[in-house]
């Protein structure tokens, strides 16, 4: 039911509409500048968040290095204690295994439906819609994404999926949408938050109790003991980790840490970073099939399905492959000037922001013009990097996509920039050239009076001006500056007469 | 890829994943360097010292920081203690193991066969595994005393009783006591402060879809 990602226009194009949108602005600016605050208190209480950090890194590292030794110490614990491993190459084939398996539990219901856990890995791979199409109601069970699925929406935010909806938006969108799904809400809801959060208690729980398989993705998998890890606040995630029969848990390859004291740096920075905790509300720990002192604890139907989907092409480049370090805590769409001001949708796909960036070209590949123009969609300013609890350098990944995304488009037709930087060499290498390039600039500055910026300039350099303004260029420069005020000085290398002398 | 008996075979796409994983990883100039430490366990950080006494009271603090309420209370006065703690609940469900007499009218876990019937008691008690003062966070291993996980979901009112020797200072020393559990193939929940969002308008709300109100009845 909610929109998809496909076939969104390029990230300038997309961001224009965005900077227009002034409620969208208004709830980004508060959001993002909260947010920054609560993370700047929670990391500031460790004692040395950058010897964790450190760590957190390390062992992600250590994890890629040797992945295929882990993937299989991953997949033998898990099947030891009765659970079953899938592998899927790329999208298509997780949304198969799943559909495969939630088919036969569920077919014969008069209403199929599983309920969802919020997770970055079934929306990259579009489930909902694959399990859609073959007549299964998913339901998102995290509050925003209940919002954004009822609002036929996209979500715009790694954490806070819908940011970008005020209290009486949401109410709206509760009161209009909720009775068509199931339990109404409640005829005298009001904006107030917490109101909102009771009529999504209510509608859900009859979900919750009443659904056979359940839908999770894994913040964490633990190779050493075959231990997901699920991390959230509201309680959704543990009702539909205990309370289905069937537990599909779709887990992206990269998602491993080595060993279970591993999970202790993890468990410090997720928290801390993400929403600016010292420790989320929940956090579910689970070894495939569960009991309890003999007693079946949970489902005892459990799946884990292991999803490439252009993982092991980003593993492949030396540059790039940090990116999968990532935990998807989000830290750095808050602190990304660009992200604060143009929001999530903009980005085209489930990961945005300076990850996003990152991310998308490399899983999804160079060929789309909107992964072509991720890799500019930033100032380079450096902030995402500061904020990474495990240390990935998103400015140098950026760079060295821009230069792929530039080596892709050698030969053939120039862009008009390679053409102005063609332009630029030519004149830049002889001091003739530049002489009367520079005597042509001030011409035309002297022609734009006191203008000091020029905000629109004419096509091909139009392209440059729609996202920036021009500095006019000035009516004298240091050459003419030189000639004028010591023009009987010429041949006088020493500078300025009497100076030192 | 072939499904039988409603589990799909996905033999071929094991071995085309490991396969590019190797590749990735074996080409000229892409081995990953090794770090100095490849052992960079989190309990090489030095805990900072702290007395009992200072970790109980840290723990107390952080406890309430997320809205949940801390009842102390002796070990003579547990009784008393959960009785305050249950407030008006009407009903409640005891866990199997859970050795301390309970007021009020109540629902044992042997006589739960399937923990979705605990939907509509109001109110639970237990104990837990251990507890991290750091964090202000209960850790549940879902052993005796403790119930199946279900049984502390359901119920609005979650009332967890802790000893003061129970209480860790930090995360690492947490991880590091709870290996034994794990490997035991339990299932572990850990629990900061009630079922909350922020997520509209970042504003905190407590009590989504877990209970409602945390009440943590230290044991000293």
């Amino acid at each position: 039911m909610s929109r998809t990602f496909v076939g969104m226009p390029t990230f300038p194009v997309a961001a224009r509409e965005a900077v227009a949108d002034t409620q969208l602005r208004r709830n980004l600016g508060h959001a993002t500048a909260t947010i920054r605050a609560r993370r700047t208190a929670a990391v500031g209480e460790v004692d040395d968040w950058e010897a964790l950090r450190v760590k957190g890194a390390q062992a992600k590292d250590r994890v890629l290095a040797d992945l295929d030794t882990y993937l299989l110490q991953l997949e033998a614990r898990l099947t030891e204690a009765g659970a079953t491993v899938h592998w899927a190459r790329d999208a298509a084939e997780a949304n198969a295994i799943v559909v495969a398996i939630a088919k036969d539990r569920i077919a014969d219901d008069p209403t199929p439906e599983v309920v969802k856990v919020k997770s970055m890995a079934t929306q990259e791979i579009g489930l909902n819609e694959a399990l859609e199409a073959a007549g299964i109601h998913a339901w998102e069970t995290d509050l925003a994404e209940l919002i954004v699925q009822l609002g036929d929406d996209l979500p715009s935010h790694i954490l806070v999926p819908a940011i970008h909806r005020n209290r009486a938006e949401v109410r709206e969108i509760f009161r209009r949408e909720m009775v068509t799904v199931g339990r109404p809400a409640p005829d005298d809801l009001t904006d107030e938050p917490a109101r909102l959060a009771e009529a999504a208690r209510l509608h859900l729980r009859e979900k919750f109790l009443r659904a056979k398989v359940a839908v999770s993705g894994a913040n964490f998998a633990v190779a050493e003991t075959g231990t997901l890890v699920v991390v959230e606040s509201e309680g959704n995630g543990r009702m539909c980790l205990t309370l289905p029969d069937t537990l599909i848990s779709v887990v992206g390859i990269e998602k491993l840490i080595p060993t279970w004291e591993d999970l202790a740096v993890f468990m410090e920075l997720l928290p801390r970073s993400s929403t600016g905790e010292r420790m989320n509300p929940y956090t579910s720990m689970w070894t495939g099939v569960t009991s309890t002192d003999g007693r079946p604890d949970g489902p005892q139907d459990v799946h884990v399905v292991l999803v490439d989907n252009g993982r092991t092409t980003v593993l492949a480049d030396v540059v790039g492959r940090h990116a999968l370090r990532c935990i998807r805590c989000s830290a750095c769409l808050n602190v990304c000037p660009v992200y604060e001001r143009v929001g999530g949708h903009a980005y085209g796909s489930v990961y945005p922001g300076p990850i996003g960036a990152v991310l998308g070209p490399q899983l999804r590949g160079r060929q789309g013009a909107l992964e072509q123009s991720l890799p500019y969609a930033s100032t380079l300013c450096g902030a995402c990097f500061d904020a990474c609890p495990v240390r990935i350098e998103i400015p140098e990944l950026l760079v060295h996509l821009r230069t792929k995304v530039v080596d892709d488009h050698r030969g053939g037709v120039p862009t008009p920039e390679a053409a102005a930087r063609k332009a630029g060499a030519f004149t830049f290498t002889k001091a003739s050239r530049l002489e009367k390039a520079q005597r042509a600039a001030t011409a035309a500055g002297r022609l734009l009076g006191r203008r000091t910026h020029l905000t629109r300039l004419p096509w091909p350099l139009s392209a440059w001006s729609e996202a920036r303004d021009a500095p006019a260029p000035p009516t004298e420069n240091f050459r003419q500056w030189w000639a004028r005020t010591r023009a009987g000085d010429a041949g006088d290398e020493r500078g300025p007469q009497g100076e030192g002398q | 890829m072939t499904v039988q008996g409603g589990v799909p075979d996905t033999s071929e796409a094991r071995a085309a994943i490991l396969e590019r994983v190797r590749a990735a990883l074996s080409a000229k100039g892409t081995h990953y360097p090794r770090t100095d430490s490849p052992e960079g366990r989190p309990s090489d950080i030095p805990a900072p010292a702290g007395t009992t006494h200072a970790v109980t009271e840290l723990f107390v603090e952080r406890v309430e920081d997320y809205r949940a309420t801390v009842v102390r209370c002796p070990s003579t006065g547990l009784g008393a203690a959960l009785a305050a703690a249950l407030g008006e609940a009407s009903s409640v469900v005891v866990p199997a193991g859970f050795g301390t007499d309970v007021p009020g009218q109540l629902l044992r876990e042997r006589d739960v066969a399937d923990v979705h019937a605990v939907e509509g008691i109001d109110a639970v008690v237990t104990t837990a595994a251990l507890a991290i003062a750091e964090t202000g966070t209960i850790v549940l291993d879902h052993g005796p005393g403790q119930g199946r996980r279900g049984l502390s979901l359901l119920p609005d009112l979650h009332v967890c009783v802790v000893r003061a020797d129970q209480v860790v200072l930090t995360v690492p020393e947490a991880v590091t006591a709870l290996r034994p559990s794990v490997m035991a193939g339990r299932p572990l929940t850990w629990v900061s402060g009630p079922s909350a969002t922020s997520d509209i308008e970042l504003d905190r709300v407590e009590g989504v879809h877990g209970p409602r109100t945390l009440c943590v009845v230290l044991v000293e």
